[in-house]
């Protein structure tokens, strides 16, 4: 008797045999993971820009520090030093308590942290940069109508500053997005672990692939349009020339 | 207390990575370099035979994770049996030539959108203006569109050189032991990945030091208006 070989739709599909349910959860934790750790990021960046705009000087070196190094080195080899040295430091800490177990972070976490300290780079050049794009006449105009510093920081110069910082978010988030795939390095099963786990068992590792770089692709052309809305919508009210 | 007799191995046997390195990125910025100017040429083209093929090669390849396309490249196409028998397989059985082919591919996606960038920022007038003084398309080309667009593009483009360098650290992950993939292992056997780290950092850091000088030598050289 021949054995029955799948057709394309069986294996990608979401029936018993098909590898459709797994690939879209896998999608979801692509996501989170990119997510997780471009909000991370936004707090790396939001004290990388005060850092960068402070009066003090070594605050300004060690953000230049930060943004210098974050940004010139492979992500691969930060996720190497996240993964390994999580793993190492929670060891320790366990062997101090007496226990003789090896522990490791969690890939999530992992993930998180390192795409993390990485987006905070970029974003700490793109918020330095609104920062500066607001006028300074605005702070001026709304200290002497009599707001508090945090009222003026957040009714004037966010929302602006957020306008200009869009844009470059915009190219930040695809970027975490597509480093989110290094990720799988670390055991995390994302879209390409599992895509992986897929062509290993079904030896159709061209389709698997295949289809991962298409849900890649969903996800950030989804939210290139979705930036594009965004940024749209912070014009309102504000005449374009 | 620093082991320095740990960092200086260390640092021996992640130079030995180094090759490997620069041929990547090497490989992947001439390759990437030809190609980008040939899909920029494209998507400036008025017929659309040309620019969409180049919009759509553009939108896959910047669209997706530099890994994934690796990954397809060097185990997707072994999948067919035809390539196998091709005489291109001893190059794509070949972890080395599959990375330089992804990074190739990748690069000039995005090196495509920056050289359009460049052609773009050239004034119409400049190149009407040369028209009226009688100088051929290709002597326009040549003496007034082309360097121009160079000059525009050449700071866009240094980072982009910078993306390989890092980028290049992906072959690691079919099997090929450049910087990235040595310091892993390095990591895994003795379990001291700040030291590792450092080294490693230092030697990228340092690449990437001399590629952005090299980019502001040529920028210098190309910009003798800018001189003071």
């Amino acid at each position: 008797m021949q054995a029955h070989i799948p057709s394309i739709m069986e294996i990608i599909g979401f029936g018993p045999r098909g590898w459709g349910l797994a690939l879209l959860l896998a999608t979801g934790v692509t996501f989170a993971v990119a997510l997780s750790g471009f909000a991370l990021g936004a707090v790396f960046g939001i004290m990388g820009a005060r850092a960068k705009l402070s009066r003090r000087r070594w605050a300004r070196t060690s953000a230049d520090v930060y943004t210098t190094v974050l940004r010139g080195l492979p992500d691969l080899l930060i996720i190497y030093l996240f993964y390994f040295g999580g793993s190492v430091l929670l060891t320790s800490i366990a062997r101090f308590f007496g226990s003789s177990q090896f522990l490791g972070l969690p890939a999530f976490l992992t993930g998180t942290l390192a795409l993390g300290i990485v987006a905070g780079a970029y974003q700490t050049e793109v918020l330095r940069g609104a920062y500066l794009a607001v006028s300074t006449g605005q702070a001026e105009a709304a200290k002497s109508l009599g707001l508090s510093r945090w009222h003026t920081f957040r009714l004037v110069l966010a929302p602006q500053i957020l306008r200009f910082a869009l844009p470059g978010l915009g190219n930040i988030w695809q970027l975490v997005l597509k480093d989110s795939a290094l990720i799988s390095v670390t055991g995390l099963v994302e879209l390409i672990r599992q895509a992986q786990i897929g062509a290993g068992s079904t030896r159709e590792p061209f389709l698997f692939y295949v289809v991962a770089a298409a849900l890649y692709l969903v996800i950030t052309s989804a939210s290139s349009s979705a930036f594009r809305l965004a940024e749209t919508r912070s014009y309102r009210g504000v005449a374009r020339r | 207390m620093i082991d320095f007799a740990f960092f200086a191995d260390t640092f021996r046997q992640l130079l030995g990575g180094m090759p490997l390195t620069l041929a990547l990125t090497g490989i992947a910025t001439v390759a990437g370099l030809i190609l980008a100017l040939v899909l920029a040429a494209m998507r400036l083209s008025s017929n659309r035979f040309f620019d969409w093929p180049a919009r759509f090669y553009i939108f896959c390849f910047r669209g997706s994770p530099l890994l994934v396309q690796i990954f397809l490249i060097y185990y997707g196409l072994s999948q067919f049996p035809e390539l196998r028998r091709s005489i291109l397989w001893p190059y794509l059985r070949d972890p080395f030539w599959c990375a330089s082919l992804a990074l190739s591919l990748n690069t000039a996606a995005y090196a495509s959108e920056v050289f359009r960038g460049g052609f773009l920022s050239v004034p119409k007038g400049m190149v009407e203006a040369a028209r009226a003084c009688g100088m051929s398309r290709s002597l326009t080309f040549r003496h007034i569109i082309a360097p121009l667009a160079l000059r525009q593009a050449l700071p866009a483009y240094g980072n982009e050189i910078i993306l390989i360098v890092k980028a290049s650290s992906l072959a690691s992950t079919v099997t090929l032991m450049e910087v990235t993939g040595i310091a892993a292992g390095i990591i895994a056997e003795t379990y001291r990945p700040i030291e590792v780290f450092i080294c490693a950092a230092a030697i990228y850091l340092t690449v990437n030091f001399i590629v952005t000088r090299a980019v502001q030598a040529a920028e210098y050289v190309i910009t003798p208006e800018r001189r003071s």
